[in-house]
């Protein structure tokens, strides 16, 4: 017998109509065993209401939810295997820290007995760093430490999956950062899916093993970071996942895996099509998507390298010192304005001044041929 | 930049603030209070009132209105009880079930009865608990002979529907502004609806009860109307007794006493009450927040 290995979580055509806005369209989503995924897009994209629909909250107009291969569509939120961590944390007042955490132990039946409860919360805490915090009133913790509690609160029913609705968005950046290495190591250690819901696309690169991008209610793209970065479907997951600039043009011939492109008055650049989808069929709309980093610049065309092969003149317009790299703003007479990243040179005479007139290009394989969404 | 205030001008603010209801309490609470207090240990003059004297006869003589005190401090309690069960649940329904639309229109018609005169709604409750009321229908049921008005069972219906919204408005306000996320919290780590409501809801929700029973609670220790006009003269409380000794016997000592008496039992009840219920840390705490 060869065994299948079952996600945590399954939606198959999973939909929700708010009378007659689809919040989620026919969404399908698996969530392997063990991952750290992260559902990612802007406020209104339908994410919380994914995440709801795998708590138990909201239940899908259309469509199936599975939670380790059992259907749990209509199944209540408090018989679920799933824990969450509220975007405030949603802490219980008028318990201490202690009561907080064992509050999903006590609603089991038979009830454990008092000692394993003690215990358990005792390694709860001490997992989330917050050992002898127990009889601590939950009003009287920082942000940070309200946060863990909502962890081990969460964490110490085992759940078959996690669920965090934006847990960082009400923390600072520096406590952000800490709790978001935190939050990677905690997942390793307890080995229990994480779905983390955000609309911050940093947090989603650096912490999950796999993203998903959400737009108007649908699942635009899932892949590891490193895949919506260098593979995006369209232009939208593009623009969303790091910095791109794009620009329009018709789609020509492919020709050996490479595809012309006719831009604005007349210019032509050359690209590819990403991995993660079909090429676009000559005469379609498409955007040429060029990463900042991809760009060269020199201070005249005989001096960008032989594999850049799009070239042409622009105006700096404005610099930014990033420390390892600097961030320039050019302006193309018929392109338009665009972003270019310089690793930092060593000889300063590579730095280029505002209202210099410089050569920029890049090489064909830097160029994404994408639809627009 | 503004300057700031001297300090002795804000205290001058401070007692200009303070001063109409302050001066109303020293002159129409404190100084009767420390009268009643000295007429208490008087005796009463020959023809009725007041006849200066030392003596504490008349707190010896409290429990020839012994019944006067049972009643009162059996029926309060159990009337404010009685309230606070019948208010909390048209309160969740209120804060917790009704649409937001319906919810002003359903608050207005439970502040609705205090529009009319008290008097006048208890003399409703005469017709209706009278024999010509709810006893007659109940006798077309076969249920004969139930005399319910003056009763302590009419008093306590009375107190009931006297003191319904003083109760639902705390308690209201208390669930209103429960932070419904906490219910989902508590759903997340597999609490059912019911469990939910007694782990979360309920203790949340206490500091309104706490409110609305203290309310409700001194204001039937006080109660005369109700007693006099459900009670039928034969459920009487200590204001029924009070009116009694002032009015009628005219024996202004004893009246004092039984006032002073009823004075002190309140302020220990409800100095009990605020210590043991109300200065718990996660009631008042969640009272704020």
């Amino acid at each position: 017998m060869t065994q299948t290995i079952v996600p945590d979580i399954s939606f198959r055509a999973v939909s929700k109509r708010y009378g007659e806005v689809r919040a989620v369209d026919r969404v399908d989503l698996d969530l392997p065993k063990g991952s750290f995924v992260s559902l990612l897009g802007p406020s209104g994209c339908g994410k919380t209401t994914c995440l709801r629909m795998m708590a138990g909250f909201e239940q899908p107009s259309e469509g199936e939810v599975f939670i380790r291969g059992d259907n749990v569509t209509g199944v209540p939120a408090y018989k679920r295997p799933v824990n969450m961590v509220f975007q405030h944390y949603a802490l219980f007042p008028h318990l201490n820290v202690a009561d907080n955490v064992s509050y999903g132990l006590r609603q089991r039946s038979p009830k454990p007995p008092r000692e394993a409860v003690a215990k358990a919360v005792d390694e709860a805490l001490a997992m989330v760093r917050l050992q002898g915090y127990g009889q601590r009133r939950t009003w009287e913790l920082s942000g940070g430490q309200q946060q863990r509690v909502a962890l081990a609160r969460a964490l110490i029913n085992r759940p078959a999956v996690l669920l965090l609705d934006e847990p960082l968005a009400a923390l600072d950046r520096k406590l952000r950062h800490d709790m978001q290495i935190e939050l990677q190591n905690l997942q390793r250690n307890v080995g229990i899916t994480f779905l983390l819901v955000t609309h911050d696309q940093e947090e989603a690169l650096s912490m999950s093993d796999r993203v998903c991008i959400m737009k108007d209610g649908r699942l635009v793209q899932t892949g590891t970071p490193r895949e919506l970065y260098d593979e995006p479907v369209n232009g939208y997951v593009a623009d969303f996942v790091g910095k791109s600039n794009f620009f329009a043009g018709i789609a020509g011939n492919a020709r050996s895996g490479l595809i012309d492109v006719a831009l604005a008055d007349g210019m032509k650049a050359t690209g590819r099509a990403s991995r993660s989808t079909v090429s676009p069929e000559a005469g379609e709309a498409v955007l040429v998507s060029v990463r900042p980093e991809q760009i060269r610049l020199a201070a005249a065309e005989t001096d960008l390298p032989n594999q850049v092969a799009f070239r042409t003149q622009a105006k700096v317009l404005n610099r930014i010192f990033l420390g390892e790299q600097t961030e320039y703003l050019v302006a193309h007479e018929k392109l338009g304005e665009f972003m270019v990243r310089s690793p930092r040179q060593g000889n300063q005479a590579l730095a280029f001044e505002i209202g210099d007139r410089v050569a920029v290009g890049w090489p064909p394989d830097a160029a994404l041929i994408l639809a627009k969404d | 930049m503004p300057q700031l205030a001297p300090i002795s001008r804000s205290k001058t603010v401070t007692a200009l603030l303070v001063a109409p209801a302050g001066l109303f309490f020293f002159f129409l609470l404190v100084l009767p209070l420390i009268v009643v207090v000295i007429y208490s240990f008087g005796a009463r003059a020959d023809a009725g009132g007041y006849a200066p004297a030392f003596t504490l006869d008349n707190y010896a003589n409290l429990p020839a209105r012994g019944q006067a005190f049972f009643n009162t401090l059996t029926l309060a309690p159990l009337g404010t009880l009685l309230t606070a069960l019948f208010a909390y649940p048209l309160a969740y329904f209120l804060a917790v079930k009704a649409s937001p639309k319906s919810r002003t229109l359903l608050l207005v018609l439970v502040i609705v009865p205090f529009w009319t005169s008290q008097l006048l709604r208890y003399y409703a409750w005469i017709m209706i608990l009278g024999s010509k009321g709810i006893p007659s229908w109940l006798a077309y049921l076969g249920i004969s002979d139930l005399r319910i008005i003056n009763t302590p069972w009419a008093v306590l219906i009375g107190a009931v529907y006297g003191f319904l919204p003083l109760m639902v408005l705390p308690i209201y306000v208390s669930l209103e502004k429960l932070d419904k996320r906490l219910l989902e919290a508590s759903a997340d780590l597999g609490a059912n609806s019911w469990r939910s409501f007694l782990q979360v809801t309920l203790p949340l929700s206490l500091p309104g009860v706490a409110t609305g029973s203290m309310l409700v609670f001194i204001l039937l220790m006080g109660e005369y109307i109700l007693p006099q006009l459900l009670g039928g003269g034969k459920v009487f409380f200590i204001g029924n007794a009070l009116v009694d000794l002032f009015l009628q016997s005219r024996n202004w000592p004893f009246g004092a006493a039984v006032s002073t008496a009823l004075v002190a039992i309140m302020f220990v009840t409800i100095v009990i009450y605020m210590r043991f219920v109300l200065s718990r840390g996660d009631v008042r705490r969640a009272a704020l927040v």
